[in-house]
């Protein structure tokens, strides 16, 4: 088991590495020079060529990525070409709306897609099976954002229920900071929604027609205990499978969610990158969002002894 | 005597089975069909976009700028004054173009790739670890990575969106190919002494086509959804260029005063997105009726 883990623990290391690659080389290539940017408009050519020493961007690709590295596992993510500020600050302050509404979207979206998942394959063939399907195709179909504006308009505009935009920091009172997440929740989730209840009518459909759950059944189990107990037991690996993989989809979809809610998060802090071509941060976030998937993706295949005690490593 | 048999079966013979197939599944499956037909019109608007009615999408006309949808202008114009139905259907091209330039690329590039790492041991695991590597960077922030290195330009949306796309598909084919190169027919290949390339080529890749098609399908719908929020958050296609992303771009800051400058062009962007994907979701039913039942 523990064997297991440090190998699964390697396993990550390139995978990693290509990312920081990728990363580091986004900043290599990117056009403009960083000494002239710092330098200021009033740098005589020796200002700048003493600043570009001093930030060994004179240095050859690999050991320009080496010291990267080295200031990397020191926390150092890099200065902002816009603000002049420590990337690694200015992403500290974004930080508390991003988490607050991919894990409440995490934790919401799961809750729902996994019951109706089940309901469905339990009901084959039926109106709740029908319904979710269809969900399953549109929630694939409607853009984030499309669907983001489709709920401010009903649920903001027109009948006043919730607030149009912002963000309230929880310090504000539990009540505010729920009602401004409750639109960008329902917005960013439902295509996360749309996967993981797919994903569980398919497998639940499998594992319901094994010769065990009829025996459960024969046996005189309740409904509900055969399929609690029994068949979502056993469908468990690919549902929390798809629950990890699917992270990409909330990744993505929180820097469109955050622009139309204007939700001051890491996701409007890469849009403002964007315009203003502030490398730094554009590198800074991808790096951030795609160790987090790596991350959540290792925690689910550490799962996999937990949830089905036959995998054993 | 002999004849007649004969000329019976022609017509069977004609049908191959994959086209009965398809034949079936599309009758079981109307929104296949609708798909389909939704998307031929999608297409049919690209090509007639100016002659339906439409004006010069880039018309400026200050004086007539956010007049809500009426008798004179169906969509309503834009800040600029700017008919919103002629931007729309001229739209239509650029998404399409998009989608499916993005879908043969990525299809063709993870194509070649998957074919060689699945079947050169060395290489299957570099490649395999840059794909990963690849893969963990989610696809849309790939993409603005890509899109800030460059200048916006359509050349350079299919790029990014193909880059971040074409993984998945080295990922199926390899997998598809593992399974094929045990098959008792390239071993066959192999004893009578095919080269690589032949045995690739002739024997491999037309097994894998049938998965790559729907694979193709999806990639389509995806590249859609990413342009239009790349053109969104202003990392995509270049603004003089009316795509559906940019006139959504557009209203972004107006949208509580001009809510159809998102619906309509929103509605199109979804309607042509769940097009593809019926079309998708009917094709994957044919090509594998075991999964057709479960998904």
């Amino acid at each position: 088991m523990l064997g297991y883990f440090l190998r699964r623990l390697l396993a990550t290391i390139p995978v990693m590495g290509v990312v920081a690659l990728f990363v580091f080389s986004l900043l290599y290539l990117s056009p403009g020079d960083p000494a002239a940017i710092i330098a200021g408009d009033l740098a005589t050519p020796a200002d700048i060529a003493r600043i570009r020493t001093k930030l060994g961007l004179d240095e050859p690709y690999f050991e320009r990525f080496g010291h990267w590295l080295a200031a990397l596992a020191h926390g150092d993510l890099g200065t902002s070409i816009f603000t002049g500020l420590p990337v690694a600050h200015l992403i500290a302050q974004r930080v508390e709306p991003t988490v607050a509404l991919t894990v409440c979207t995490l934790i919401v979206t799961v809750l729902l897609a996994v019951p109706l998942g089940v309901l469905a394959a339990w009901k084959a063939g039926g109106w709740v099976d029908r319904a979710v399907m269809a969900f399953s195709v549109l929630g694939f179909s409607l853009p984030v954002f499309v669907f983001a504006y489709l709920l401010i308009m009903l649920f903001a505009m027109k009948l006043g229920w919730l607030p149009v935009q912002g963000y309230r920091p929880i310090e504000d009172g539990f009540w505010p900071f729920l009602r401004h997440l409750v639109l960008p929740s329902v917005a960013l989730g439902t295509v996360y929604m749309a996967l993981i209840a797919r994903i569980t009518r398919a497998t639940m459909l499998d594992v319901l027609a094994q010769d065990y759950i009829r025996t459960a059944h024969a046996k005189g189990l309740a409904p509900g205990e055969v399929l609690v107990g029994h068949a979502l037991k056993n469908a468990s690996v690919p549902i929390v499978t798809v629950i990890g993989i699917g992270v990409t989809l909330l990744i993505s979809g929180v820097v469109v969610t955050e622009t139309v809610f204007a939700i001051p998060g890491i996701g409007r802090l890469t849009v403002d990158a964007i315009l203003r071509r502030d490398y730094p941060i554009i590198q800074a976030v991808t790096l951030i969002f795609s160790a987090a998937y790596v991350i959540i993706n290792l925690l689910v295949d550490l799962s996999y002894t937990v949830l089905d005690p036959r995998i054993r490593y | 005597m002999a004849a007649v048999p004969a000329e019976a079966a022609l017509p069977a013979r004609s049908e191959s089975p994959t086209w009965r197939r398809f034949k079936d599944a599309f009758r079981r499956h109307p929104t296949a069909i609708f798909g389909a037909v939704v998307l031929v019109l999608m297409v049919l608007v690209a090509l007639a976009a100016p002659y339906l009615h439409t004006v010069d999408p880039q018309a400026l006309s200050p004086i007539r700028r956010l007049r809500p949808p009426s008798a004179e202008y169906w969509f309503g114009t834009d800040m600029l004054g700017r008919d919103v139905y002629s931007r729309v259907l001229y739209g239509t091209r650029v998404s399409l173009t998009i989608g499916i330039a993005v879908a043969l690329l990525a299809t063709a590039v993870g194509l070649a790739i998957g074919l060689v790492t699945g079947f050169v041991r060395w290489a299957d695991a570099i490649v395999m670890r840059v794909m990963d590597g690849l893969m963990s960077i989610p696809a849309v922030l790939l993409a603005i990575a890509l899109m800030a290195l460059t200048h916006a330009s359509l050349g350079n949306v299919i790029f990014a969106i193909t880059v971040s796309e074409f993984p998945r598909v080295v990922r199926l084919v390899r997998s598809l190919v593992l399974g094929l190169r045990e098959q008792p027919f390239v071993e066959a290949a192999t004893a009578a002494g095919t080269s690589l390339a032949r045995t690739l080529v002739r024997h491999i890749l037309p097994n894998t086509l049938a998965p790559l098609l729907v694979q193709a399908t999806y990639i389509c719908a995806s590249a859609m959804i990413t342009e239009a929020i790349l053109s969104f958050i202003g990392a995509g296609t270049p603004p003089n260029i009316p795509s559906w992303g940019n006139i959504m771009a557009e209203a972004r800051s107006l949208f509580q005063i001009a809510g159809y400058l998102i619906l309509f062009p929103g509605a199109f962007l979804s309607l042509t997105v769940l097009a593809v994907n019926l079309l998708g979701d009917g094709m994957r039913d044919a090509l594998d009726p075991r999964l057709a039942r479960r998904m």
